[in-house]
């Protein structure tokens, strides 16, 4: 276990990892994105109530989903930096801010587009879409923070510090829909019993979540390499990874 | 299929613009996500090749011939591309 931590903190380890993980995971993503946006734009059937336009549901619930557990892999790799000053857990925190800021956006984006026919309006200040504002913030908080100093290990500290303390709102997203009066639906995919969603709708959306999961993965792993090799041009190993691929 | 035909489906019983604008969206930003990592990889690398040039190294000589091959192994979408 700790040999793995160990690996994991090594720059030219992890840049090996990196290549060969998204050999294999980037075009899975990529084909799990393609069939899912098809079985949920044709071949799942049209919702009883609302038609067509719930078909937004397979990528609105996947992007929300991901983009909640993308802030808690930002928090947790921001308090391994604060607390054991690893350096590859900086580059993890900062590799996945952009990623879960724009997947909270494109929930709230879908969810808008969503909410005009089925609630009648494009925004509403709704507790589960307020709180996911705030997510989104919080995502583009840690990037302009982190731009903010000169010096950047203090940017790193800061940025860890803010993205711990946004841990608070996590809870806040996933309960407010049984804690306010809320317009937003409550969830159709329950742990423990019966799931409020048909089989032929559960499978797609299950599907998706997955896709959007593996991608997230994907775009943290790029960004965290694209950072690697930006921070490493003079090193040695770096070198040797260009020429002796 | 939920669909009769390809105009129904385009259509989708007038909700078509809100699915297919969120759909679009949504793979427009995802797009976007995996090849500005990749873009900016090939930027750092050409950098990094442009500075053994002008040292001079050793490295070059390797680092030229095996360029095709590092390339599409640093981007593995360049080959996979949808």
């Amino acid at each position: 276990m700790w040999s793995v931590i160990h690996k994991m903190g090594s720059p030219p380890w992890f840049y090996r990892f990196a290549g060969v993980f998204l050999r294999w995971c980037l075009p899975l993503a990529l084909a799990g994105l393609l069939v899912g946006a098809l079985w949920g734009l044709f071949i799942a059937p049209p919702d009883f109530r609302q038609g067509n336009s719930y078909r937004i549901i397979f990528i609105h619930v996947p992007a929300a989903v991901v983009a909640l557990a993308g802030y808690y892999l930002m928090a947790f790799a921001g308090l391994v930096s604060l607390v054991w000053k690893i350096k590859m857990a900086d580059t993890a925190m900062r590799a996945v801010a952009p990623v879960g800021g724009a997947l909270t956006f494109i929930a709230l984006a879908t969810g808008a587009i969503w909410g005009k026919p089925t609630w009648g309006a494009w925004w509403v200040w709704d507790a589960r879409v307020t709180s996911m504002l705030i997510l989104l913030f919080l995502y583009l908080g840690v990037i302009a923070l982190f731009e903010a100093y000169e010096n950047k290990a203090v940017a790193a500290r800061a940025c860890a510090v803010l993205a711990l303390v946004g841990t608070v709102n996590i809870p806040i997203i996933y309960k407010s829909v049984d804690w306010w009066y809320s317009l937003h639906q409550p969830a159709s995919i329950k742990f423990t019993g019966e799931s409020a969603i048909d089989s032929s709708m559960l499978y797609p959306l299950l599907l998706n979540i997955g896709a959007f999961y593996l991608t997230f993965a994907c775009v943290v792993v790029l960004n965290m390499r694209a950072a690697l090799m930006n921070i490493h041009r003079q090193s040695a190993w770096l070198t040797q990874e260009l020429t002796h691929p | 299929m939920a669909f009769d035909s390809f105009e129904a489906a385009w259509q989708m019983a007038g909700h078509g613009p809100y699915v297919w604008g969120a759909y679009a969206l949504t793979f427009a930003l995802l797009c976007y996500l995996v090849v500005s990592p990749v873009l900016q990889m090939r930027q750092i690398r050409r950098q990094i090749v442009a500075q053994w040039r002008r040292q001079g190294s050793t490295d070059l000589a390797v680092a030229e011939s095996g360029d095709a091959k590092p390339a599409a192994a640093n981007s593995p979408e360049a080959s996979n591309a949808p």
